[in-house]
């Protein structure tokens, strides 16, 4: 009686130490918090870049992957010590408080509207983002939105204010609130239209049921830069990490990963390094 | 059709040639979530116990809180607990955020009420006579409370399965106070809503079957120990 209570508990106890395994929580100024995009870990990118950094630094980094909005949010708050993102005119804003160190050009890449073959608004191969934009709303094609404040849904805002159409409330507007893959898989499923980073839909192309129908608009740029958060505003951010994570990411060791990441497997880069560059030189 | 195909033979590969990233998953998966179930079991059942042996003034409010508390939802307590564990939050000193050890208390978190409702349900519907009859018999309180525990086990067993369920399928609390970190606090059902994301749905049904099949093993064990026990 008494033996089988026991084996019952100590079998939850063996499988729970079976695993065993020494995660202990490691030491907290060696440790650095990344807040960045669900793109570039999507993509498998920073999988590669960790790694190097962690082995050449001895640094150990806490990637969380939200949207652009959150990981900046986590910023302010002082619950990241280093951000990279991809949403420009809300980074100015940071910055501009007083929240950041320093922001540094990364690298880019650029946003494509995706959407069905059969292209129901007949947006295949227009130049204009705005253009194609004010055609899905004529058409009141289905549109799927991030609707979580990323990077990418910001600059979704921003073309839908530039064609003077008001979107959000209509009926065949609809926000996911969700990553950009899992809005990429909801757009196929439902064959609507949506715009994402070109990384990411290249990186699930194979199962999608989309294509690329507009691209090469220039306000379609997607722009990375790297942030630290500022220690003076929060006192246990780990400004030595954070630094040495962006030098690192703008360090001609991580730029040569950039360069040549996903041209095995999607035969063109998934990214263009761009440190040292200015804004305005992008994409010429 | 072709692609649960594909993601059964993706999962066999994986468990045949033992992947050494989804064996870590796996094992920190188990580690924590078993860690979470003990923890939930010793709380659980201490209070479940003595809620159902002793009377109090609102006591039935306390019961219905400890029975709303099954129903927590994962990411209420995802949310509560990173906000508390925040650099500058309340607990923030502990410097645990993102780490396994806040998953534990997380999921510990969703397992204790569960744990705590059902021992405390099976240790009341113990024929109230028998607690007369122990007591007769010369045994201290200490002694009566643990044979009327020992007298409950089916349904405590039942507690044990309840709460390891609820935690090792549990996605909102793990990812939230986690972080999903590669090769540290990524488990089972945290690689698998992020390998949907990146389309790898191959690998995400495999990680969805090891789940399974992980879940199916713990509670067969757990059964035959139940079941071996015929009721009286």
């Amino acid at each position: 009686m008494k033996r089988f209570w026991i084996t019952s508990l100590l079998f939850i106890g063996v499988i729970a130490l079976v695993a065993g395994g020494s995660s202990q929580a490691q030491a907290q100024n060696k440790s650095v918090i990344l807040a960045t995009t669900t793109s570039t870990q999507d993509s498998g990118l920073l999988d590669i870049l960790i790694p190097i950094f962690e082995k050449d630094t001895g640094y150990f980094v806490k990637t969380i992957a939200v949207g652009s909005g959150q990981a900046m949010a986590m910023g302010q708050k002082g619950e990241a010590d280093v951000l990279l993102v991809h949403s420009p005119a809300a980074e100015k804003k940071f910055m501009e408080e007083g929240f950041g160190v320093e922001r540094r050009l990364v690298m880019h890449n650029d946003f494509v509207i995706a959407g069905p073959a059969e292209d129901p608004a007949r947006i295949k191969g227009l130049k204009s983002a705005t253009e194609a934009l004010k055609k899905i709303a004529a058409a009141r094609a289905l549109f799927l939105s991030r609707g979580d404040n990323s990077g990418t849904h910001a600059k979704e805002k921003a073309v839908w204010k530039a064609a003077g159409v008001q979107s959000e409330g209509q009926k065949w507007y609809q926000e996911t609130g969700l990553g950009m893959g899992q809005t990429l898989n909801v757009a196929g499923e439902k064959k609507g239209y949506t715009l994402t980073d070109r990384g990411t839909y290249l990186a699930l192309a194979k199962t999608l049921k989309l294509d690329i129908l507009v691209e090469g608009d220039a306000v379609l740029l997607n722009i990375y830069h790297v942030m630290e958060v500022n220690p003076q505003k929060w006192p246990k951010v780990n400004i030595e990490a954070a630094k040495a994570f962006a030098d690192f990411m703008v360090s001609a060791k991580a730029q040569d990963v950039i360069k040549t990441f996903g041209v095995d497997k999607f035969g063109s880069p998934l990214f263009f390094p761009d440190a040292g560059k200015t804004v305005e030189n992008l994409g010429k | 059709m072709d692609l649960i195909i594909e993601g059964i033979i993706k999962a066999f590969w994986l468990l045949v040639s033992f992947d050494p990233e989804v064996l870590g998953i796996t094992l920190l998966s188990i580690k924590v979530s078993g860690t979470a179930t003990l923890i939930s079991l010793v709380i659980g059942i201490s209070v479940g116990a003595s809620v159902a042996l002793t009377r109090f003034p609102g006591r039935s409010i306390v019961v219905s809180l400890i029975n709303t508390g099954m129903a927590l939802p994962p990411v209420v307590v995802g949310l509560f607990v990173t906000i508390s564990l925040w650099r500058n939050g309340p607990l923030g000193f502990l410097g645990i955020l993102y780490t396994p050890l806040a998953m534990i208390v997380a999921q510990a978190v969703i397992a204790t009420p569960i744990v705590t409702g059902i021992s405390l349900a099976a240790v009341q519907q113990l024929p109230a006579k028998l607690r007369l009859q122990i007591l007769a018999l010369g045994a201290t309180r200490r002694q009566m409370v643990w044979i009327l525990i020992k007298e409950a086990k089916l349904s405590l067993l039942a507690a044990i399965m309840a709460g390891f369920g609820g935690v090792i399928s549990e996605v909102g609390a793990s990812i939230m106070v986690g972080g999903n970190i590669k090769g540290y606090s990524r488990v089972l059902t945290t690689a698998t809503v992020m390998e949907t994301g990146r389309g790898n749905f191959d690998v995400a049904i495999a990680l969805s079957i090891i789940l399974l099949l992980l879940a199916y093993l713990i509670n067969l064990v757990l059964t035959q120990v139940q079941q071996r026990e015929r009721p009286r």
